[in-house]
């Protein structure tokens, strides 16, 4: 694994979603075995290029995630790599069931993408707004559990499922990321990424949280605190080792995620600690509340899903550190 | 029979209903147009003179009951409860505002007249054959009326919530499906064509008609109907025009969600204005 870090954290200028199709696009000219299929959310997605350039083998449903993702699973028991997407909620909340059993129990075949992640939803508001995705999906056994944080990142990871057999869960922001990773890193899937060496605690972050750390991590210098960031982009299998080494150097640990603080990174980070080297542990993400609608921003304010609020827990831990 | 009166009441309305959403999108400066506006002349026949409710009264409990399935059709909803004297009108303009009270999709615990939370397309199927049940078993006369989006009637949900609602022959239960002929990215029928959608109740033992959607007398008259079925529950299919009312939209072949600039806001309501200034000379 490679990962080299960008040399300035700025706004990407091409969307995760047209990276996305740009993706599949290779992967199906090099793959005849490449599916893909959607429930009315193709252009949303930007994936209308990839219905024209390969009409044969896109199967937009229409709306029904649920027969979607079991057609899905279908495709693939006759070896096809089938990669369907929906909106985070509806393409885990609504069919969990068919994930469960049809992909998982069954030993399937199956990418699900599920696009806006918790507050990137924004307008679409609380019906729309995933916080609960991971954490429903964290208790099917043996699915993998990813959350690229660029571009960079995202065409690798997409590219190595591809490669890959069983079920993988893509939790993908549709719009323009900040760019995090210099173009060429690799990433190994179930190894976290260290964005940023320090040894007075840990922060563990997943998706648009890696960047409110690493700003956290700049105040945090300031005053005198030395944060090690972490980058859990995948949560399932988790990186326990890394958890593990940054409870013993560095002695307290912050985790920092896009989702309900229950059953997502906070938790998982939880059960490693709790089994293995206990060290004070504050988690920022949304405290069990239902989304609203409104714009990103005001809504990281409003969940506490800032640096400001990652500072604060930061502080809180470093405090209780024995 | 409708009078020349009454149906220029609700044109007049459904003229109102559709200035009122144009301006808070364009506040906003995008929305759900398309399916907001083409369900517009039923919101118009339905809170204009058939729905039995009380603006003063949100929660009175024999009250007709609106469950909008289609849930991003929120903000025309919000329109029509704000010119019924729900909330005032000025509010309209906190659409989709930090704090708002009024969401993109349907939340009825934020917005005062909206029975039923909805956005999760096929749902609200289910939760109005809930209500519907719930109103026969205290023995109301009240109705339940339910709007469906055609693209919606792909989700298995639905198909499951009306077979059921035949064999409990919820004759209290009207259904509306917004048969725009669209759904997000492009037509049904090129999607997942849903075929004969009043032929598709009829097999499942409804009572069925198909109207004109834009046309307020029509949806009187099919409602008038439905209500004097007895034994079981009714299906109105609205044939419309996605982002019915506003040229230019009805004329953008992807209208789902469209971005509202002020001066194409201006633009819709000056024709709207013209429409309006029509219905009262006529
Ligand atoms: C379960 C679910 N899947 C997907 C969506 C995203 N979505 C919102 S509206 C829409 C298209 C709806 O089409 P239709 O039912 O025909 O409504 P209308 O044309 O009246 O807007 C889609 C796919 C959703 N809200 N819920
Ligand atoms: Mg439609």
């Amino acid at each position: 694994m490679s990962a080299i870090l960008a040399k300035q954290r700025v706004k990407e200028e091409q969307e995760m979603r047209n990276v996305y199709c740009q993706c599949l696009l290779e992967l199906a000219g090099k793959d005849p075995r490449v599916v893909v299929l959607d429930a009315d959310l193709m252009s949303s997605m930007g994936m209308v290029p990839f219905g024209k350039a390969y009409p044969a083998r896109t199967f937009n449903v229409g709306i029904q995630e649920a027969n979607m993702i079991g057609v899905a699973a279908g495709l693939s028991a006759t070896g096809k790599i089938p990669f369907a997407h929906s909106f985070a909620p509806f393409a885990s909340r609504r069919c969990f069931d068919q994930i469960f059993l049809s992909c998982g129990y069954a030993n399937l075949n199956v990418r699900i993408i599920g696009s806006d992640p918790g507050v990137t939803a924004a307008f679409n508001g609380g019906t729309h707004m995933p916080i609960e995705d991971l954490g429903i999906l964290r208790t099917v056994p043996n699915i993998t559990l990813l959350e690229p944080t660029d571009s960079i990142m995202l065409r690798d990871l997409v590219k190595q499922t591809a490669g890959l057999y069983g079920v993988y869960y893509i939790r993908l922001l549709r719009k323009n990321a900040i760019r995090i990773y210099e173009e060429g890193s690799t990433f190994e899937i179930g190894k976290a990424v260290e964005v940023k060496d320090g040894s007075d605690v840990t922060i563990i972050a997943t998706g648009i949280m890696v960047e409110e750390a690493l700003k956290a991590a700049n105040i945090l210098a300031i005053e005198g605190i030395n944060a090690r960031v972490l980058n859990m982009f995948t949560l399932k299998p988790i990186d326990k080792a890394a958890i593990i080494r940054a409870a013993q150097e560095t002695g307290a640990i912050v985790t920092a995620e896009n989702h309900n603080i229950i059953n997502g990174l906070g938790s998982a980070v939880a059960e490693v600690i709790a089994e293995n080297v206990l060290v004070p542990l504050e988690r920022v993400g949304v405290n069990d509340h239902f989304g609203e609608v409104g714009p990103q921003n005001y809504l990281q304010e409003k969940f506490g899903l800032t640096a400001v609020n990652i500072v604060d827990k930061v502080k809180k831990a470093v405090a209780r550190k024995l | 029979m409708l009078s020349k009166e009454k149906i220029r009441e609700m044109e007049t309305l459904a003229l109102n209903i559709r200035m009122e959403t144009m301006k808070a999108f364009g506040n906003l400066g995008f929305g759900h147009v398309g399916g907001a506006l083409s369900i517009v002349d039923t919101l118009a026949v339905l809170y204009g003179v058939e729905m039995n409710i009380d603006p003063k009264n949100p929660d009175w409990e024999d009250r007709d009951w609106l469950i909008c399935s289609k849930g991003h059709a929120g903000p025309a909803i919000y329109s029509s409860l704000a010119l019924k004297g729900y909330f005032p009108l000025e509010e309209l303009q906190t659409l989709n505002k930090p704090g708002t009270k009024l969401p993109s999709h349907c939340d009825k615990n934020l917005t005062i007249g909206i029975d039923m939370t909805t956005g999760s397309l096929g749902q609200g199927a289910s939760l109005a054959v809930g209500v519907a049940l719930g109103h026969k078993l205290d023995q109301r006369s009240n109705y339940t009326y339910l709007i469906l989006g055609d693209g919606e009637c792909q989700e298995g949900q639905v198909w499951e919530a009306v077979l059921y609602a035949a064999q409990v022959k919820l004759d209290n239960l009207i259904t509306f499906v917004d048969h725009n002929k669209k759904q997000l990215d492009g037509y049904v029928k090129d999607i997942n064509d849903m075929g004969e959608i009043k032929g598709k109740f009829e097999s499942f033992d409804w009572y069925a008609q198909e109207v004109d959607g834009s046309n307020v007398a029509e949806i009187f008259e099919a409602v008038e109907k439905a209500k004097a079925q007895k034994g079981k529950p009714s299906v109105i299919v609205l044939n419309t025009v996605k982002g019915q009312g506003w040229s230019f939209a009805e004329n953008t072949v992807s209208n789902h969600h469209m971005t509202v600039s002020p001066e194409q806001m201006e633009e819709a309501l000056q024709e709207l204005e013209q429409k309006l200034k029509k219905v009262v000379q006529s």
